[in-house]
């Protein structure tokens, strides 16, 4: 039977002291109901951090829902091309779409309660909500995307209703556009509790090397990523031929995605084409619910790359840190806010930079420690779950003005 | 006797639309966003680095040294003081001296080629009662050592620019009503500017117990 877990699940792992913050933050708000609208209960990073914190929220008695909006299959081919496009792709989007878009959130509007103090609508899906905001309600727009350079037309249009509301919040300073309203900072975060970042029993890591045959008697560098050229899992096996001049070491790149992504299943096969017969490469085309394994991989590895080209948040790389182990990133996106460069880990600009950090790392086990020792602490006090509460509660406050 | 109340507090990160590119750009902006911005880049740095210590302990130097790549002008920024004796429009003033006479050395304008731009941003600090208190040196220890160290930056950071009070609220407290006047001189003196706040609490304790 799985027990519970309360926000004071988290006191032994939160930095001394923020349990208790949290505690007082939320006497602030007593009797104060919040709501959250997303587009979906099941798969993708939001509807991930939502099933973790709405049962905080509750758990901390401030009265929380859930609700997600309906859509038909041309709404949600709609709001998969507002996606694209709002981050830049050129995408086809009809009126009847646009129309499509307003219909289906009029529709879903007309079946959710919108009575809370503060709500909190997740990304472009249920923007249009805003025309039934209750007067006194405080509505905060929530862009989990990169909305820095999108397709005009359909920024134009989205515009409109996030310009309606109290403030938005964006997950970087770059991700966010130029609006009237107060723009927020709310960096994503990782659950320690959770299957991907748990502590694990010695025995069970060892029993999942074995499972892949991965050796145990070598230094492991590994990426956590799904199978897409931003990732740059070619350059990773780049950086990794030119350590292996030097060092012994394996690599192993853990990712999914190629399965239902035909793109992915090509990066996939250039990646095996790559790696030839190197049996010290393991190329493991994993399903999304690996979260045990990833766990596992993470806490056997010596090093952790995320040597991506072009990122969003990334938040594998905080998961890497987690474990206590110094990661090497490319220096792009939110990879750059969650490695202090030389004191986490590295951030790199070129295979050749990789490459070198690594060696530098395996040659200094006393400087890999000290940044595997450091990039947990980071984490803790940045990027975890406790500090995402914290943030929305402070943010509650703020717009209610209590 | 009066008790010490000790108050954390959060921050709220607000963006504000701007960003530089260059050099030329970053002074244009210190000289027109509000001061709270000022602040924000300055000091609260260290709420964001509650446990390690960054490259510099401001984000203006920072950026000069990490994405700019000018580590003439990053030396320079790291080396003004957060606290100015007028506030921080002094330190506003102080910012744009330095970087306008290094650009007057300079042909080309140093700015970001791989690097990333700089975001202007301001900070809310929304103040946070902890319910722990402390009467006596040894109850102060104890509740410094466990509480959250956002309580250190609100009494040693927030007390000295944002409340005016140009002192700490921990030295005041333990002058004022504890009538340790040596072991305040001796907080007052330390030079906050450049540990972490963990590093900071771990200095602060030293101090007190050796009073105990």
């Amino acid at each position: 039977m799985k027990t519970e877990i309360t926000i004071d699940s988290y006191r032994d792992i939160a930095p001394k002291g923020t349990i208790d913050l949290i505690y007082n933050l939320v006497n602030r708000l007593k009797g104060r109901s919040l709501l959250h609208v997303n587009s979906t209960k099941l798969g993708g990073g939001v509807a991930e951090m939502l099933l973790r914190l709405v049962p905080l929220f509750n758990n901390l008695g401030i009265q929380t829902r859930w609700e997600i909006i309906q859509g038909t299959p041309l709404f949600y081919q709609t709001t998969k091309s507002f996606h694209n496009a709002l981050q830049g792709q050129p995408q086809i989007i009809t009126d009847e779409m646009f129309n499509e878009y307003k219909k289906v959130n009029q529709k879903n509007a007309r079946n959710i309660s919108f009575d809370s103090d503060v709500a909190i609508i997740h990304d472009p899906q249920p923007a249009a909500f805003i025309y039934k905001k209750p007067k006194k309600a405080k509505w905060l727009w929530r862009c989990h995307i990169d909305v820095s350079r999108p397709n005009r037309k359909v920024w134009n249009f989205l515009r409109e209703y996030v310009a309606r509301y109290d403030g938005a919040i964006f997950s970087l300073p770059s991700f966010a556009q130029k609006l009237a309203i107060p723009q927020f900072l709310v960096y994503p975060s990782i659950d320690p509790l959770s299957d991907k970042n748990k502590e694990l029993p010695r025995a069970q890591i060892n029993s999942v090397l074995d499972k892949y045959a991965i050796p145990r008697d070598k230094p492991i560098i590994l990426q956590v990523s799904r199978f897409d050229r931003f990732k740059d899992p070619l350059g990773v096996i780049k950086a990794y031929e030119l350590v292996k001049k030097h060092n012994e070491c394996c690599l192993v790149l853990a990712g999914g995605g190629a399965t239902d992504d035909p793109e992915g299943l090509q990066v996939l096969n250039e990646v095996k084409e790559a790696a030839g017969n190197d049996k010290d490469i393991f190329v493991l085309d994993l399903p999304p619910d690996a979260n045990l394994e990833i766990n596992a991989f993470q806490r056997a590895a010596t090093i952790i790359l995320q040597k991506s080209v072009k990122e969003g948040f990334g938040l594998t790389v905080a998961e890497g840190m987690w474990k206590g182990k110094p990661v090497i990133g490319g220096a792009v996106g939110g990879i750059n806010v969650q490695i202090v460069y030389g004191r986490t880990g590295y951030t790199v600009n070129s295979i050749e930079g990789c490459a070198y950090r690594i060696r530098y790392l395996l040659n200094n086990p006393l400087a890999l420690n000290e940044l595997g020792e450091n990039a947990k602490e980071y984490i803790r006090r940045n990027f975890l779950i406790t500090r995402h509460l914290c943030d929305y509660l402070a943010l509650m406050i703020k717009m209610l003005n209590i | 006797m009066q008790e010490f109340y000790f108050t954390g507090c959060m921050e709220i990160k607000e963006l504000l639309g701007q960003k530089a590119e260059d050099e030329q750009r970053l002074m244009e902006l210190i000289e027109e966003v509000p001061s709270d911005s000022i602040y924000c880049h300055m000091h609260s740095y260290f709420l964001r680095h509650p446990y390690i210590a960054g490259v510099y302990p401001n984000d203006f130097a920072t950026w000069v040294v990490v994405q700019v790549r000018d580590r003439v002008l990053g030396e320079k920024l790291a080396e003004v003081s957060p606290y100015g004796d007028k506030g921080i429009e002094d330190v506003r003033i102080r910012l744009i001296e330095i970087i306008d006479d290094h650009l007057s050395q300079i042909k080309v304008v140093p700015g970001v080629v791989h690097g990333q731009p700089f975001y202007f941003m301001q900070s809310k600090i929304i103040q946070v009662q902890t319910g722990v208190k402390a009467g006596s040196l040894s109850e102060f220890c104890n509740a410094l050592r466990d509480i959250d160290t956002s309580a250190v930056y609100n009494h040693v950071f927030e007390a000295r620019i944002r409340d005016r009070k140009g002192r700490s609220d921990f030295s005041i407290w333990l002058e004022e009503v504890l009538g340790k006047k040596d072991l305040a001189d001796k907080i007052e003196s330390i030079d906050s500017y450049m540990y972490s706040l963990e590093g900071l609490r771990a200095k602060l304790l030293d101090l007190c117990e050796k009073e105990l």
